[in-house]
């Protein structure tokens, strides 16, 4: 454990957080992590992140070392694509049985585990996670390894996150640090060029990466290897020879892109495919990286002239939803807004953020989120289910844009909810994925459904005067029952 | 006899299992003001919850005790005292069913002795919330026996203990984890149809079968209530669906005396006519009209579709219970059973599967001895099997994330056992392969009798 207490600080000690530099020298060595309150604790463990990182490379063998729940819970719950391989859903674990744990036969039993793998699936890697029970009964899965890799010929890396380690969020960055200790720089590539980059924190979730690419392929870059997203063993074992990196999900992966800066020379810029000026800027700082590594200048000119041909298509699709959407209301709940050029797209077309949660946000983005806002009030650290349940029944916002946790508040409130976290099942990277975002957005909030959810059952209505029998749609009343059953049947079959 | 195949690889490939602590948060969640509890990391919590909500679609309550590296280092009783105190502060549940995990288990903690430790010392904020523990680390058994050692903790922490005066009514009913919300529903109809009592523990149908309640509920709302399950022992006769609810019945006889009848499957023709005519004899009332009309029907979809099942491969992975309530049922109309795979051998039902082998294992298990089958009859991560095999899957049991509406789907009593048979044949109908002249080519076609796939000439 003690390598692994070391690998913790050290990755809590990020030079390249911006909230961590904010921190005294106390403040930072306890870590980014706050305690948990038993009780009334979500989210995932190390284990769970590290997992979310590295399964998307999509043929390598994932191999739980753990007693059922780890993985048998949760395998093949996730949306990222392969444009191939299939082996990183296939799911893998030493499933340990209470003899095992008594007798301590867990290091044999994940020594026979991966030569069962390497014969009947031959992977390029086997990744072998450790977890609470077989780091408490001491497993020493990096010798396990070792030894495999040597016996196999095979590379075979330990991913040392157990969940007792800490929130998922490290499980994060300890992934990484694998990949820095055992992957990355295994592998010369023979086809090294200028235009070659790194994208790193992308996860290809709904093959949304896929939307992007395109836009790369025209301007001539190649994806040396995207990290994790529908990558193989050997773009990742080979990406240290990139020319530059573009750090997607920033939180997650940040120490990766620094460490191999400063290993390998790879200047990288932190930016988002998630909005239509993002999506410029990102092309943008990729061209500019790549001039600044040794790449023709030219290049600069084809991405401004590739932008203003690619900005021009999505504004003009944009502005067909204006007309539907312009006054809507958006309650954006999702930790801390990642992406401004979303909520800068919304209100383009004139839509209205109504609040927002700043749980992860930075000073910066408080002030950004005070000009946006009408009412700073709606700013909260983090809502009670319970108030937020009561907000959305008060129909005072027309949408939450959210992740699943908070997906049947906004249902149970009936109210229309868009997923914007990593379950989501469509794409909403680049150009066409922000017009994507926004159709969704309007079948979400357009859909019949709402209006008869909402309307209360016939014989559940308050019975009020003559005056409401035109308005039967506000839910209030009318005349009598006879009135009341023929105007139904009437709206049923005739006005629809 | 059936011959139960244990598990030789160490590498287990594609889980059938669930976990135990899972099955028994799934029996706490049929309790009306329930909020579970695991007794481990945050992980264990996280990944059991969004399986449940993937299911079910549901917001569920599920809390953690939040065990970090300290904790797990000095002991956890700190963690489950605080995570108690906080759930009936900020819950108010009725119910706190707690289940330990394989990290707690693994350090070897008294979780019981803990427990009774906080309830001593916290008598009075507690008043009005049972608390009650199942040992379930991940290591042992699975959802069936998470579920049933839920179901016992409870009777043994909360139903009132010694004779007492039956109500000759009343009918403790105790269904296994392979129940539907249908299921249960229908199941209390029934009862109630000759004119008996039913309390059923758990009962899902009213926690778990979503609903739009008009406020916002942190625990669940609906279900069994605690005052319920106090009063068992009042029950007249106690019936149990499914063998790996034994224990529990036995639990609940020990404690009152209420005698039991063991039902190991509710689906199928004799089955049912077993347990119509058990609830006859305990109401002396004659076999309702409308239940005699639901066996006419039956009778007619046995007569209409057996043609489809006749000679059919299935290749079935399912717990132990649902395995046998299946695999009689595909037997019953016909088939044969060319691969069973479950995922304990602690289960006596597997003595009497109808299949030559049961094999204990996973995923990787069925699709190795799938292959020629005409169905593959698992939860919702068979797909991927289905897929590679090109074999339809029908999906049962827990978990259903790529479909809506299992829960609502009925397979047990006639009703059920019906439905069931239509389902079955209309994905055969729907996989239907055109003949070809190449497939009936008889100097191409030459297999013999006994071996796995039907032949193309079944067709209807």
């Amino acid at each position: 454990m003690t390598s692994l207490s070391a690998k913790i600080q050290d990755v809590f000690d990020e030079p390249a957080c911006d909230n961590n530099r904010g921190k005294d020298a106390k403040a930072r060595k306890q870590g980014c992590s706050k305690p948990l309150t038993p009780g009334a604790a979500a989210g995932g463990c190390a284990f769970d992140g590290a997992k979310i990182v590295l399964q998307p490379i999509t043929d390598v063998a994932h191999l739980v070392h753990a007693p059922l729940a780890c993985e048998g819970n949760s395998w093949d719950n996730r949306g990222a694509a392969s444009s191939g391989p299939t082996l990183w859903r296939t799911s893998f674990t030493t499933d340990l049985t209470e003899l095992d744990v008594v007798m301590g036969q867990g290091e044999r039993k994940l020594f026979r585990a991966i030569r069962e793998i390497k014969e009947t699936y031959a992977p390029p890697a086997v990744f072998v996670y450790s977890t609470c029970v077989t780091a408490l009964i001491g497993d020493d899965i990096e010798a396990v390894c070792k030894r495999a890799a040597e016996k196999f010929g095979l590379a075979v890396v330990p991913i040392n996150a157990p969940g007792l380690a800490g929130s998922k969020n490290l499980g994060n960055k300890l992934a990484a640090e694998a990949l820095l200790d055992h992957v990355i720089g295994t592998v010369e590539p023979d086809e090294a060029g200028p235009y070659d980059i790194n994208v790193l924190g992308e996860f290809n979730l709904s093959g949304e990466f896929w939307l992007v690419k395109p836009l790369l392929d025209r301007l001539g870059i190649r994806v040396r290897a995207c990290i994790p997203g529908d990558a193989r063993y050997i773009d990742v074992a080979s990406a240290h020879r990139a020319r530059a990196a573009m750090l997607v999900c920033s939180s997650a992966l940040i120490n990766l892109a620094r460490k191999m800066e400063e290993r390998w020379d790879i200047p990288f810029f932190e930016g988002s495919f998630y909005g239509i000026t993002d999506t410029s800027e990102a092309l943008r700082n990729i061209a500019e990286l790549l001039v600044k590594k040794g790449a023709d200048a030219e290049i600069l000119d084809r991405t401004e002239t590739l932008i203003a041909e690619q900005e021009a298509i999505a504004w003009k699709k944009l502005e067909a939803y204006r007309r539907r959407l312009q006054g809507k209301r958006v309650l954006l709940n999702t930790g801390g807004v990642k992406s401004w050029s979303v909520v800068h797209a919304l209100m383009e077309i004139g839509m209205e953020i109504v609040g927002t949660s700043v749980k992860k946000s930075t000073v910066e983005d408080k002030e950004r989120i005070k000009r946006i806002l009408k009412d700073e009030n709606h700013m909260f650290e983090q809502m009670a289910a319970r108030d937020l349940y009561v907000m959305l029944s008060k129909h005072q916002a027309d949408i939450m844009l959210s992740g699943g946790r908070t997906q049947f508040i906004a249902l149970k409130a009936k109210t229309p909810w868009l997923d914007i976290n990593q379950e989501r099942q469509h794409p909403y990277a680049g150009y066409d994925g922000m017009v994507e975002l926004v159709r969704q957005i309007d079948l979400a909030i357009h859909n019949p459904i709402w209006d008869q959810v909402r309307e209360p059952a016939p014989w559940d209505r308050q019975p009020a005067g003559e005056d409401d029998l035109a308005s039967t749609k506000n839910g209030t009343a009318t005349v009598n029952a006879f009135n009341e059953f023929a105007g139904a049947t009437a709206h049923r079959f005739g006005n629809r | 006899m059936v011959r139960i195949l244990r598990k030789i690889k160490s590498a287990a490939v594609n889980p059938l299992k669930s976990s135990q602590p899972l099955g028994a948060a799934f029996a706490f969640l049929g309790v009306e003001g329930a909020m579970p509890l695991f007794h481990g990391g945050q992980g264990c919590t996280s990944f059991a919850l969004v399986l449940f909500v993937r299911h079910f679609k549901e917001a569920i309550p599920l809390q953690t005790t939040a065990m970090d590296e300290v904790a797990t280092i000095l002991g956890g009783a700190d963690h489950l005292e605080e995570a108690i105190l906080n759930l009936k502060t900020r819950t108010k549940p009725k119910l706190i069913g707690v289940s330990t995990t394989a990290l707690v288990e693994t350090r070897g903690e008294d979780c019981a002795s803990d427990i009774a430790n906080v309830k001593l010392k916290h008598a009075e904020e507690l008043a009005g919330t049972e608390v009650v523990l199942a040992n379930t680390p991940d290591f042992g058994g699975a959802i069936e026996e998470g579920w049933a050692k839920a179901v016992a903790a409870m009777i043994e922490g909360i139903t009132r203990s010694g004779a007492r005066t039956r109500q000759p009514k009343k009918i403790a009913i105790l269904p296994g984890c392979n129940l539907t919300v249908a299921d249960v529903e229908h199941l209390r109809d029934m009862v109630e149809s000759f004119g008996l009592k039913p309390v059923i523990l758990p009962d899902v149908s009213g926690s778990l079968d979503g609903t739009v309640p008009d406020r916002w509920v942190t625990t669940t709302y609906g279900g069994t209530s605690v005052e319920e399950i106090r009063e068992l022992g009042t029950a007249a006769q106690c019936i149990v669906i499914g063998e790996h609810m034994r224990h529990p019945a036995k639990t609940l006889h020990g404690l009152t005396g209420v005698p039991y009848a063991v039902f190991q499957s509710l689906t199928g023709l004799r089955a049912v006519d077993r347990f119509v005519s058990l609830l006859s004899a305990v109401s002396g009332a004659a076999v309702p009209a409308r239940v005699r009309r639901h066996r006419a029907q039956l009778q007619d979809a046995l007569l209409d579709g057996h043609f489809h099942f006749g000679g059919k491969k299935i290749a079935i992975a399912a717990e132990p219970d649902q395995l046998y309530q299946l695999a009689t049922f595909f037997t019953d109309m016909g088939c044969d059973i060319a691969a069973a795979v479950t995922t304990t051998d602690m289960s006596k039902i597997l003595q009497k599967v109808p299949a030559e082998w049961v094999q204990i294992g996973d995923l990787g298990d069925l699709e190795a001895h799938a292959a020629g089958a005409d169905l593959l009859v698992a939860h919702s991560h068979g797909r991927q099997a289905s897929q590679r095999l090109g074999i339809p899957l029908m999906r049962v049991g827990f978990p259903i994330f790529d479909r809506l509406g299992s829960q609502h789907k009925l397979t047990i009593l006639y009703r059920g056992t019906r439905d069931l048979i239509f389902d079955v044949a209309n994905i055969f109908q729907a996989n239907q392969r055109a003949p070809t002249p190449e497939a009936l080519d008889p100097f191409r076609n030459r297999e013999m009798p006994d071996e796995l796939r039907s032949s193309p000439l079944t067709r209807h």
